[in-house]
């Protein structure tokens, strides 16, 4: 899959110091948009005005105008950085509120996440807002369990009198969560620590998935299941499709008729036994 | 045929099982998703203080996007940033005015005397390159560093997204989206970002739309004109005390007149060419963000002020130097300008404005932001002046200009009350510059809209001024 595949075993056996989330952290390179080669692709996601862009900028090192308004990101913005040998490519996404419905930013960022295949997906979250911010985490879940919750406006949360435990949310999620204030510059180290733990499969994800609790649902779940595992035996969201698809979805059932879902499923295979051996790895 | 796709055969089961379901189910998930991400908060959320500023926030939305306060409290605000602009701009121009003209411009000449330089070449160089290039500078870049950096402040704090709020009724009873509310919003920096930020709006129908009323948001090229009319003609004839206030009640008049445009327009449209329903959307009123004043002002100059002075310092030295040779280049005994000048008289004439305006406008196309030190150029070149005015000036040549001057020589110039009126008008109303219209191309790749998008405003603008000439002729105001 990419260079980098051969370097990460090799890197726990170096000095404790190469290891040291904060000594990596302070290795941060900002590329801006000058990269031509990268080891992955982290998507940028989450509801609007949560600094989205904010993040994007810390980490890039480019200056997007950041507008304390809904819908600035229009199209969807490019950068890099650099961290721990490894050359990251991270894409800005347009803000959203869910992935289930159709406006034209929702399918731009959903078909990102289902066909763009990133490594990592970094979901901002507002922490002031955190029950209508969630809804989309737990959407996301669903189709990638390679996630970083990014626990962002924890200082306007703190001047509200609310406290948000990450440490809770990291377990109820199954997925890393990291309290920060992107511009006061707070938690920009912790968040590309556990991106690099995450895009390295040194921390295994156990994301939570729905239950939807309908027994009709899940009847019609069990006959369908199967058969899209047949068709396409190695996606790693299936039970994500079979939603999609009973809901009617429009994208899902064009996918599937133009066979990009097909394309999906053949990286998946190809990329599964990868993904194996690097754990393996990290296990011993 | 090999074996069928190998897909065609699930989306037969979902389509027989969605029959079960209906539409409910996506109700239900969505349902599903909400109980548990409430959970999860609920369990990870804990309150330490007391909610005061939560419900202050709530109190100060109910107040900013109330029915009866939200629009006065809005055109307070809008008039409160004009008047700080307004008044606090005076002094650095005429600072600058002095320092870049009355100062450098004699010692540039005399410097050119040292190097024996052609008189053509230094006239060419200094009275017409060099002396654009300050005009703009002085008049500009004051007026620009108080605006744009106030302006960004009331954006960071959320201001914006309540003013689209307040307007988005008016917008939906114009068949228009409420979008168009933002989109209008960034039109006020600059119109060629308002036309990119109409990619916000989903619907084709309402996105152009927005993209051909963009233009009556009047952009940061604009506000030099309407700041100078306002305050030279307008808050001239109030009370010394007042006449800051009035002249900044005269550029937020033009402002809500482009407002009132907008929807005019856009009801036209949405009722004739571009008929068809009107989406819904949910805008999100963002929390208040205490803004970061520093990062703001740094931003604001940077991005905003220093980049719209340097187009115009750009395209103000072409400029400048056309002027400088139209004005000096003579066929049968008078120069191209005078020609074109007394060419474009009788339109002029019969919109209320003169010659030299629309002359202006015709070089100015390329920025908005040279027009008035092009009609200034224009009028001292093209006009026969009093001599004692002409005195301070060559063919082409910008002199020392404090706001009483400028007030002179335009009035010497024939200008009247109307005039100016007219051409504060003619600001808010006259065809996109040319970096807009290009952008509008890109975004409808369509030669009949960017057509529509550029002669709308135009016509707009002709007919408005002619009628509220004839009416000022025939009541005898002028």
């Amino acid at each position: 899959m990419s260079p980098e595949t051969q370097t990460a075993p090799a890197v726990p056996s170096e000095s404790k110091c190469a290891t040291c989330p904060v000594h990596n952290a302070s290795e941060l390179r900002r590329l801006g948009v000058n990269m031509d080669r990268w080891d992955f692709v982290v998507a940028l996601m989450g509801n609007p005005n949560t600094g989205k862009s904010t993040v994007f900028n810390a980490l890039t090192g480019l200056r997007q105008h950041v507008g304390n308004w809904v819908g600035k990101t229009v199209s969807r913005a490019e950068g890099g950085f650099r961290l721990a040998e490894t050359n990251y490519k991270l894409v800005d996404l347009p803000g959203t509120y869910s992935l289930v419905s159709s406006s034209h930013h929702e399918e731009v960022a959903r078909d990102f996440l289902l066909f763009g295949q990133p490594d990592v997906t970094v979901v901002v979250v507002d922490a002031t807002r955190l029950e209508r911010n969630l809804i989309l985490v737990l959407q996301v879940l669903e189709i990638t369990g390679r996630v970083v919750v990014a626990l962002n406006l924890m200082d306007e949360a703190r001047r509200h009198g609310l406290e948000v435990d990450a440490r809770d949310l990291t377990r109820q999620l199954g997925v890393p969560v990291v309290p920060m204030s992107a511009r006061r510059g707070e938690g920009i180290r912790e968040l590309l620590q556990a991106i690099d733990e995450v895009a390295k499969g040194r921390f295994v994800p156990r994301p939570r998935r729905l239950d939807h609790q309908d027994p009709r649902l899940e009847a019609a779940l069990r006959r369908i299941l199967p058969e899209i595992e047949a068709a396409f035996p190695h996606l790693p969201n299936a039970r994500w499709v079979a939603l999609r698809l009973l809901d009617g979805d429009h994208s899902i059932i064009r996918a599937i008729e133009e066979g990009s879902l097909g394309d999906i499923d053949r990286m998946a295979a190809k990329a599964l036994p990868d993904l194996r051996a690097r754990e393996l790895t990290e296990e011993n | 045929m090999a074996s069928p796709h190998p897909g065609t055969q699930l989306l037969q089961t979902a389509a027989s099982l969605r029959g079960e379901f209906g539409a409910e189910l996506n109700d239900r998930l969505m349902e599903s998703y909400l109980e548990e991400s409430a959970r999860i908060a609920s369990g990870a959320v804990s309150r330490t203080g007391q909610r005061a500023r939560l419900s202050l926030d709530r109190t100060v939305d109910r107040i900013l996007t109330s029915r009866t306060l939200g629009f006065p409290l809005m055109l307070l605000l809008l008039w409160g940033v004009f008047w700080l602009t307004i008044a606090g701009a005076n002094v650095p121009s005429s600072m600058l005015a002095s320092l870049t003209m009355d100062w450098g411009a004699p010692r540039l000449h005399a410097l050119a005397d040292l190097l024996q330089a052609p008189a053509w070449l230094s006239g060419f160089l200094i009275d017409g390159v060099y002396l654009a290039m300050a005009w703009v500078l002085s008049v500009m870049l004051p007026p620009m560093a108080i605006f744009f950096p106030l302006f960004t402040l009331l954006e960071d704090l959320g201001y914006l997204p309540r003013v689209a709020f307040n307007l988005d009724r008016l917008f939906q009873r114009a068949g228009a989206h409420g979008k168009q509310a933002l989109t209008m919003m960034m039109g006020y920096g600059c119109n060629a970002a308002g036309v990119v930020s109409t990619r916000i709006i989903d619907s084709p129908r309402e996105r152009l739309i927005a993209i051909l009323t963009n233009n009556f948001s009047i952009c940061n090229g604009r506000w030099p004109t309407l700041i100078l009319m306002g305050t030279i003609f307008i808050g001239a004839m109030a009370p010394a005390g007042l006449s800051s206030v009035i002249a900044s009640g005269s550029v937020v008049a033009t402002c809500l007149l482009g407002i009132a445009f907008t929807l005019a327009v856009s009801a036209v449209l949405s009722r004739t060419w571009l008929r068809g329903e009107a989406s819904t959307f949910s805008l999100e009123l963002p929390p208040y963000r205490p803004p970061r004043v520093l990062q703001t002002l740094y931003t604001s100059v940077i991005d905003r002020t220093l980049i719209v002075l340097g187009r115009a310092m750009v395209m103000a030295a072409p400029a400048g130097a056309v002027i400088w040779l139209i004005g000096n280049i003579h066929i049968g005994g008078a120069s191209i300008a005078a020609h074109l000048v007394s060419a474009l008289g009788p339109l002029g004439w019969l919109m209320g404005l003169n010659g030299v305006i629309l002359l202006a406008y015709i070089v100015a196309i390329p920025a908005n932001e040279i027009i008035v030190p092009s009609i200034l150029m224009l009028t001292l070149t093209a006009t026969s002046l009093e001599p004692s005015l002409a005195g301070m000036a060559s063919p082409g040549v910008m002199v020392e200009f404090e706001d009483a001057t400028v007030h002179q020589v335009l009035t010497a110039g024939g200008w009247t009350m109307l005039t100016a009126v007219n051409l504060m008008l003619f600001a808010l109303l006259h065809n996109p510059c040319s970096t807009t219209i290009l952008t509008i191309w890109k975004e409808t790749k369509s030669l009949r809209w960017t057509a529509a998008a550029t002669l709308i405003p135009l016509a707009l603008g002709f007919a408005v001024c002619t009628v509220t000439a004839a009416v000022a002729r025939a009541l005898g105001w002028v």
